[in-house]
């Protein structure tokens, strides 16, 4: 067995998330909210905070690591580390980057952290108001495509075309997202529930997506604690073990989604490869898996996700994606019981792996009975995109 | 990014000229869209610079005929500094699309919904571009079709540029 791998030697032992709140309704600034995420996460894994010595996040997260330390006063910083990847593409990236850090001996207690205050520093889903942008932007821009949702519109389009995959699919998948937060109190979609002629009836963002297939904009915060293996048996928590993880991208996909319409595998969410090494570091098969998270930024990114993943079949997907196989507890494949980035927060996904986190220690809102293997995919189609597999002690 | 530009009655830059507007009519989206700012050494102005010329030009290999898009510095496939631009007829089938519904930008406020296509080239590699379809924005759309290209000349910009756009060959 290759002996360069994390499975195992790593665990999650404390996760923390403020209050979620609608784009531009955070009392605190964004930096106050970091500190609190992370402050939580602590306090959930019985740790000091002062001994936090490494800071892992994505997404160009704008709370630095010195600043953090330094308003914490941590003891000794020995580890600061950035994922690349657009929106939430990175997050199982940090996760896997902190990993890293605590096996290769650079660090001993990581967290992975994000932050969001769009009402402070401004949205993710307008369009630049400037006369001109680099010429490779033009590409795009110019033509109105300017948005998440207009980049992977035609994406999504043309993998359900392949596979003659019909709007139902999509509209399971945000279903299911809603249903797990009607029971979430965290999750800002709680009381809002979403039934198929209200999706059916919503105004389309970009065809294929109606409203309800896109994600929020919120402002929060959302951290998680990792430390060796060995000492996560001495903490408060039930340790939710990094049995595998992975950071990648198909051929030549250009960094620009405004050129990724190019790139040779277009209808992708760009996780076939990163999907493979994932299982094989975690020595695990699709089917082992008891609970799924999977980053919705859009409908068709999860789609697309759970089809790279292995899953099911394309020609599977109308069979798979309906609704009743996608609800804890009972489903054949939970997916997103927390209420995801749909309906429970657009934390860039954080609140994903910390869902796959509390289903393996049995805390979840939507608890799925006896997990053991629990998967958290990243941001699909914007790569490089990354993948995360946590694991109970019982799957070591 | 500055604001600024942007004029909040949501007409033209230059709107005040009634021989602008009605160059502006002809626009598949009202003008005022960030267009290309083309740089000293940019690697993208010989397409830039060509479509003003009503020629569409991409990337080949000289030494294997190997196509690509968009633009790199290197030959994906050699590694060589040694790049042609060369021109290509303006033909394509639409590989995919959307059709969009909600505004992002203050100019498209009233322009909703519009095509976006992404088309395939297939007598170049296959690269794939993207344009707005022609034509009735609530039109059927077909994967498959055949189109070809319309050069766009924006004229009136600050810095004038051509957008390549593409319609159904009936």
């Amino acid at each position: 067995m290759n002996n360069r791998s994390l499975r195992g030697k790593v665990a999650a032992v404390g996760v923390g998330e403020t209050t979620y709140y609608r784009h531009g309704e955070s009392p605190d600034p964004e930096f106050v909210l970091c500190l609190k995420a992370i402050l939580a996460a602590c306090s959930d894994a019985g740790v000091d905070p002062r001994a936090i010595d490494g800071f892992a996040s994505f997404s160009d997260d704008r709370n630095d690591p010195m600043s953090l330390a330094t308003a914490l006063g941590i003891d000794e910083l020995k580890f600061s580390n950035m994922q690349w990847g657009g929106g939430g593409a990175g997050v199982a990236g940090a996760v896997a980057n902190a990993s890293a850090a605590i096996v290769g001996g650079l660090a001993d207690c990581v967290v992975v952290y994000r932050a969001l205050a769009q009402g402070q520093f401004g949205r993710f889903g307008q369009g630049p108001q400037v006369p001109g942008v680099p010429s490779e932007y033009a590409l795009a821009l110019s033509y109105g495509q300017m948005s998440p949702a207009q980049f992977f519109a035609p994406k999504a389009m043309r993998f359900m075309h392949e596979h003659g995959i019909g709007q139902e699919a999509l509209r399971a998948i945000s279903m299911a997202s809603y249903h797990h937060a009607q029971t979430n109190q965290r999750a800002v979609m709680y009381g809002r529930p979403l039934t198929e002629e209200k999706y059916d009836s919503s105004r389309w963002i970009a065809e294929p997506f109606h409203l309800y297939d896109c994600c929020q904009e919120n402002d929060g915060a959302a951290a998680i604690i990792l430390v060796s293996a060995d000492r996560a048996r001495h903490l408060k928590q039930k340790p939710a073990y990094i049995l595998g993880a992975a950071i990648g991208s198909s051929y030549r996909v250009p960094s620009s989604p405004a050129a990724e319409f190019s790139s040779k595998n277009y209808a992708s969410s760009h996780f076939g490869q990163a999907a493979k090494r994932l299982y094989e570091m975690a020595q695990l098969k699709p089917g082992d898996i008891d609970v799924v998270q999977c980053y919705e930024n859009f409908t068709g990114g999860v789609l697309m996700s759970l089809v790279e993943h292995g899953l099911f079949a394309p020609e599977e997907a109308m069979e798979v994606l309906q609704l009743e196989n996608l609800l804890a507890p009972g489903g054949k494949m939970p997916l997103n019981t927390s209420g995801g980035n749909l309906a429970e927060c657009y934390m860039h996904g954080l609140g994903l792996q910390i869902e796959a986190i509390r289903q393996l220690r049995g805390q979840s809102t939507n608890q799925v009975p006896d997990v053991n293997v629990s998967l958290a995919v990243g941001g699909p189609m914007s790569p490089p995109v990354s993948t995360a597999l946590y694991g109970s002690e019982e799957a070591l | 990014m500055s604001n600024s530009y942007i004029p909040t009655d949501g007409s033209g830059p230059e709107s005040e000229d009634a021989d602008e507007v009605s160059s502006l009519a002809n626009y598949y989206l009202p003008a005022g869209l960030p267009g290309p700012l083309i740089g000293p050494n940019d690697l993208y102005a010989p397409y830039w610079n060509g479509t003003r010329d009503e020629k569409l030009m991409i990337q080949r290999n000289p030494s294997t005929g190997v196509y690509q898009w968009p633009p790199q510095w290197i030959t994906h496939d050699t590694q060589s500094f040694d790049i042609d631009w060369v021109q290509v007829e303006g033909k394509g089938v639409l590989y995919s699309w959307t059709r969009v519904w909600h505004p992002v930008h203050p100019i498209l406020k009233d322009s909703c919904p519009y095509i976006v296509v992404v088309v395939e080239l297939p007598h170049a590699g296959g690269i794939r571009m993207l344009g707005n379809l022609l034509g009735d924005p609530q039109q059927d759309v077909e994967i498959g079709a055949e189109l070809e290209a319309v050069f766009e000349h924006h004229n009136d910009a600050s810095q004038p540029f051509t957008l390549v756009q593409w319609r159904k060959i009936a």
